[in-house]
């Protein structure tokens, strides 16, 4: 597979490393009411789509950016590559 | 027998004045450069050169290509030797040595022929029949003796001597055939300045020109053929490469290829043998032509049977007859060409029987032609000796050309899932479905069968192709050429009630297979080929998996497209593993780091040992020690007198800085960072999101907004990667950066009670060492060695008076020798990883034993390190009741009462007086050690409520080991409890 970085363009999967979906950037607030239910859904419930999946990769191999790819499960196709750290912010994390 | 006595006079595209000798079956032969060992081996007259895989049968060469299913040699000898190499793509070279395969005694007197006659009791499916019982037989007897009979070439069992190399490549286009499709398309593509690599498997490019005596504006075909080529050759955007197979088409316009760069060499003198290429393409074009197909008859698997086209490549390319009375069994109008090519050449023509009751499509001189007509049998065990058609006649022949039509060659199309259609109107399947990103096909390979048709479609693809670049195409091209006839009709098997008809020569099975496959019940395409064997092994069906589809729809009474097909993975033929490894063979599979004091303690009697991907030095043995043991002993006892020092530069190293990089750390680890004041290290826990204890190490505060972070050495690199992901997704917006420098600095542990005498001779003014000015957990940014740039912790692992120095890697060898000279006086020692290991055990530390993953902070007596007072990675799901039970284990030491006794880890513990069973077990033993201070067996384990059992005596079990002795719980602290050693 080839990654279209934001930055530096396309590289290899293999110069990447793979995590997960990309709900783990919305770690839930510890200080939440219903924190330990939040993180047991965070920790341990994922869905598993056959299509469209955001997706953290990291490019261990490279800029060590983590990156939220868009990828179709099912044929591989990447519609999006983003900065992670961009879409974090954007989904309101801050500090 | 003459020399290459079905040699023809004329013609054929080889170098006559190159006259190449090779051996077959220990007989000696002579061929020519340009010929195959198949084209050498018809040349020479030997037809017959292999045994069946399943009952043993004579079999000759079938096909001139990839495809084959029969003629499968071992080649060279020894630790060279190849099996399973297909003579009709094997080139040959001067002392070439190949023998026949599968067969015991000659291969003229295979002892295991006999198992034709058993045949009726070997139809599909009779291993899962025939061996069911007795059960206790099938690993015993059954399956040896099918391995031995079974199966095809043989390995050397030796290491492969070759050198394999792995590389890449990036294209515009990459052309995947180099046929006239393929040529033609590189031409348009590369005089437009395209980037193009186009490959093809073969060593001479062309494609069926070679094999055909079509023309081309005007010249023979393969003249045409030979002029692109040159042309192309001369482009800098073009790379051409034969005798290289793609093999997959991968995500993303990726693809596999495989080049043989010396194979057709009898010495590789030092080259690779073979290069797996990694092929970046922006897009691809497949352009691999058509493999033709056989027609299953009874008894149509003798030698000398063979493919209509391959005859064609024999007698055009190779100036080879292979056969002196050449007859022709067609179901369509190409096979009518077989025979004028060999009037052409002066090969004689017995007959062509057309199934079809048609006129004949070209006009024969002296040739018997018989119009719907079929074979219902033939005779001549080792060869061809004659036929006998439907109408009652015999005909004497010794070459049978068999022509079923062509199969598209889809297989590339298929790796990404896509699903051929079928064509009603050529009778064959064709690419469909979703094809791999960026790939097209044109030419044969996409159904377009007839030359000058498939001319344009190339050349039309690659403009559509360059157009989708953005490229301007510089000019278009016509090709003046025929379209040959090609009607046919759709016959694929003659039926039959008695006698085997073949439809896979390379796994036995016939048509009767196959129906029998249906009746009982497999009578789905991917069923019937697992049941059946049909279209497995090094062939994977490539001459008989459409005739088997078929078959099959014949027997459900459907069409063919309803029936289905198998679809292909790659690869398209088979792969040396030895390629897919490439370097990475033996060490190099998986190369070692070396430590930066590697080459001193290489020099100074280490043992080494892998520790993740580490070497490190295990223990220094000096003179006079019996075993590993004494050397540990003795480490450990000096380090604890006097001094000792040991590499740890193998611990992770994350620099931190920024302005948040306190705030940063108080998040990641459990225990609180902001107030660590600079000039301070701090021991430090991180948990997984899960709850479970998950690395510790020690970061010491070098600046107000400058840390630096150790890890375990076997979590460096992914504790980095989780910082960065606490960093980049969860906390954003925080001031801080990291780096990793495990490999940056070199860094050494100076244990003992004369660490500091050693230190203060190395360090420079005026640096003070004393207890005061540099208490336990200080660290600093200094000078040692007269102005070399060091920094130093004062942290303990081992308990004693202890410093860890750190130095840029570069100066890493040459420090650990000033400190070994400036502890000469000490009597210091180099010690090793069991050392260290020992010593942390003694004092009590968790270590990867202990963090193994299943293990939570209060487990391993730390849960006063989780700070109450904020949130850290993993707090929350550590909380969970289930996670904190009332009788949870925690981590204690161990002590024999019976001092003689040795621990094991891995043991159990079972409360005294009760069962040594499962429903008993207490817990586990995680790490154990002699200490030489004590003078006994310690261990460090796990246990329920262990922190209020202290003083009891347990049972310490391992029935795998036959290990049953009493301990008594302690603390986990050995020595110095109360750590007074380090603080001094």
């Amino acid at each position: 597979m080839i990654i279209n970085h934001p930055l530096l363009g396309p590289r290899d999967a293999a110069e990447f490393v793979y995590l997960g979906d990309a709900s783990l950037i919305d770690r839930p607030d510890p200080n939440a009411d219903d924190a330990a239910e939040a993180f047991y859904e965070y920790g341990y419930l994922r869905d598993n789509p056959a299509g469209e999946h955001q997706e953290l990769w990291y490019h261990e191999q490279g800029d060590r950016s983590w990156l939220v790819v868009t990828r179709n499960t099912v044929t591989h196709e990447i519609t999006k590559v983003e900065i992670a750290r961009e879409i974090a912010k954007s989904r309101g994390r801050s500090r | 027998m003459t020399e290459q006595s079905n040699r023809l006079a004329h013609g054929g595209l080889i170098n006559r004045d190159k006259r190449l000798s090779f051996k077959f079956n220990g007989t000696g032969f002579k061929g020519y450069e340009g010929d195959t060992l198949a084209s050498a081996l018809l040349a020479n007259g030997k037809g017959f050169v292999g045994r069946s895989f399943k009952y043993h049968r004579p079999r000759g060469i079938f096909s001139a290509g990839p495809e084959e299913p029969n003629a499968l040699v071992q080649l060279r000898s020894g630790a060279h030797q190849e099996p399973n190499t297909r003579a009709t793509v094997a080139e040959l070279f001067d002392g070439l040595w190949a023998s026949s395969q599968n067969h015991i005694g000659s291969l003229e007197f295979d002892l295991m022929s006999v198992t034709d006659l058993a045949a009726p009791f070997l139809s599909a499916g009779f291993y899962y029949k025939t061996f069911m019982w007795p059960k206790a037989f099938w690993e015993k007897v059954y399956e040896p003796l099918i391995r031995r009979s079974a199966g095809l070439g043989q390995l050397s069992m030796k290491d492969d001597p070759d050198t394999y190399d792995k590389g890449f490549l990036h294209c515009d286009l990459l052309i995947i055939g180099a046929g006239p499709a393929g040529l033609a398309a590189a031409l348009t593509a590369g005089r437009s300045g395209a980037r193009v690599i186009i490959a093809d498997e073969d060593f001479v490019m062309g494609g069926r020109l070679n094999a055909e005596t079509y023309g081309i504006n005007g010249m023979e075909g393969h003249l045409w053929a030979q002029n692109a080529v040159a042309e192309l050759a001369a482009m800098d955007n073009v790379r051409l490469m034969s005798r290289t197979t793609v093999y997959g088409a991968y995500d993303h316009g990726v693809f596999g290829a495989l080049e043989r760069k010396t194979d057709h060499l009898a010495q590789s003198n030092g080259k690779p043998r073979q290069i797996l290429w990694r092929i970046y393409s922006k897009r691809s074009l497949l352009t691999a032509g058509a493999t033709e197909r056989p027609i299953a008859f009874p008894n149509n698997d003798r030698p000398g049977v063979m493919l209509a086209g391959a005859v064609r490549s024999y007698v055009n390319r190779y100036a080879v007859a292979p056969g002196h009375k050449v007859s022709v069994f067609t179901n369509n109008d190409d096979g009518w060409r077989t025979a004028s090519d060999l009037q052409k050449q002066g090969v004689e023509v017995v007959a062509v029987i057309d199934v079809r009751n048609a006129p004949a499509p070209v006009s024969l001189n002296g040739v018997e032609t018989i119009h719907g007509a079929h074979i219902v049998d033939t005779a001549g065990r080792k060869g061809l000796k004659s036929i006998k058609l439907s109408n009652g006649k015999t005909i004497a022949t010794d070459c049978l050309a068999v022509a079923g039509g062509w199969n598209p060659n889809v297989h590339l199309t298929c790796h990404q899932r896509g699903k051929p259609e079928w064509r009603e109107d050529i009778l064959a399947f064709v690419p469909g479905g979703t094809l791999p990103a960026g790939m097209q096909v044109a030419g044969a390979a996409s159904g377009t069968l007839t030359l000058k048709a498939g001319l344009q479609d190339a050349a039309q693809s690659a403009e559509t192709i360059l157009n989708d670049l953005g490229m301007a195409v510089k000019k278009s091209e016509s090709f003046e050429a025929e379209d040959e006839a090609h009607s046919a009709t759709s016959f694929w098997h003659v039926k039959t009630t008695g006698k085997r008809a073949w439809v896979d020569l390379q796994n036995d099975v016939t048509t009767k297979d196959i129906k029998l496959s249906y009746q009982e019940g497999f009578r789905s395409v991917e069923h019937l080929k697992r049941y059946s064997t049909l279209g497995m092994a090094t062939d994977q069906g490539k001459t008989s998996n459409i005739a088997g589809l078929a078959i099959l729809a014949e027997c459900s009474g459907k069409t063919i497209p309803e029936t289905g097909t198998t679809i292909f993975r790659p690869p398209y033929t088979p792969v040396p593993i030895g390629a897919l490894a490439g370097r990475a063979r033996g060490k190099d599979f998986r190369p070692y780091r070396l430590t930066p004091s590697h080459k001193w303690a290489e020099a100074n009697g280490a043992t080494f040992v892998e520790t993740g991907n580490w070497l490190r030095a295990q223990w220094f043995a000096r003179k006079g020690e019996k075993g590993w043991r004494d050397s540990v002993d003795r480490e450990v006892q000096m380090t604890r007198a006097s001094v000792g020092i040991c590499d740890v530069t193998t611990l992770g190293k994350i620099d931190i800085q920024g302005k948040d990089a306190a705030e940063f750390l108080n998040h990641v680890y459990t225990n609180a960072f902001l107030k660590l004041p600079v000039g301070k290290t701090r021991y430090g826990l991180m948990l997984r999101e899960d709850g479970i204890a998950y690395d510790d190490g020690t970061t010491a505060r070098l600046g107000e907004n400058h840390f630096v972070m150790t890890t375990t050495t076997a979590n460096a690199v992914l504790v980095f990667r989780r910082l960065e992901f606490a960093r980049q997704c969860l906390w954003p917006d925080l001031d801080v950066h990291l780096i990793s420098t495990t490999d940056g600095w070199a860094q050494f542990a100076v244990a003992g009670p004369n660490s500091r005498a050693l230190l203060q001779k190395v360090v420079d003014a005026p640096f003070d060492l004393s207890s005061e000015a540099f208490p336990f957990m200080a660290c600093a940014e200094l000078t040692v060695c007269g102005g070399t740039p060091a920094r130093l912790f004062r942290i303990s692992f081992s308990g004693e008076l202890a410093y860890q120095i750190a130095v840029p890697s570069k100066y890493g060898n040459a420090m650990m020798g000033v400190l070994m000279q400036a502890g000469e006086e000490f009597g210091a020692i180099p010690y090793g990883t069991e050392a260290l290991g020992v010593m942390r055990i003694e004092k009590g530390h968790a270590a990867g034993n202990e963090l193994n993953g299943q293990t939570t902070a209060a487990n391993l007596g730390l849960g006063g390190f989780v700070s109450a007072k904020k949130d850290c990675i993993g707090k929350t799901l550590s909380q969970r009741p289930e996670m904190n039970p009332e009788d949870d284990i925690r981590l204690v030491g161990f002590k024999p009462v019976n001092t003689q006794d040795a621990l094991l880890a891995g043991s159990h513990f079972i409360t005294k007086g009760e069962r040594e069973n499962m429903a008993n077990d207490q817990g586990w033993m995680s790490s154990v050690a002699y200490s030489p201070s004590l003078g006994h067996s310690i261990g460090l384990g796990f246990i329920k409520n262990g922190q209020s059992r202290m003083g009891e005596i347990v049972k310490v079990v391992n029935p795998a080991r036959g290990v049953n002795v009493e301990a008594e719980i302690v603390s986990p602290h050995f020595y110095d409890p109360e750590g007074g050693l380090q603080r001094g």
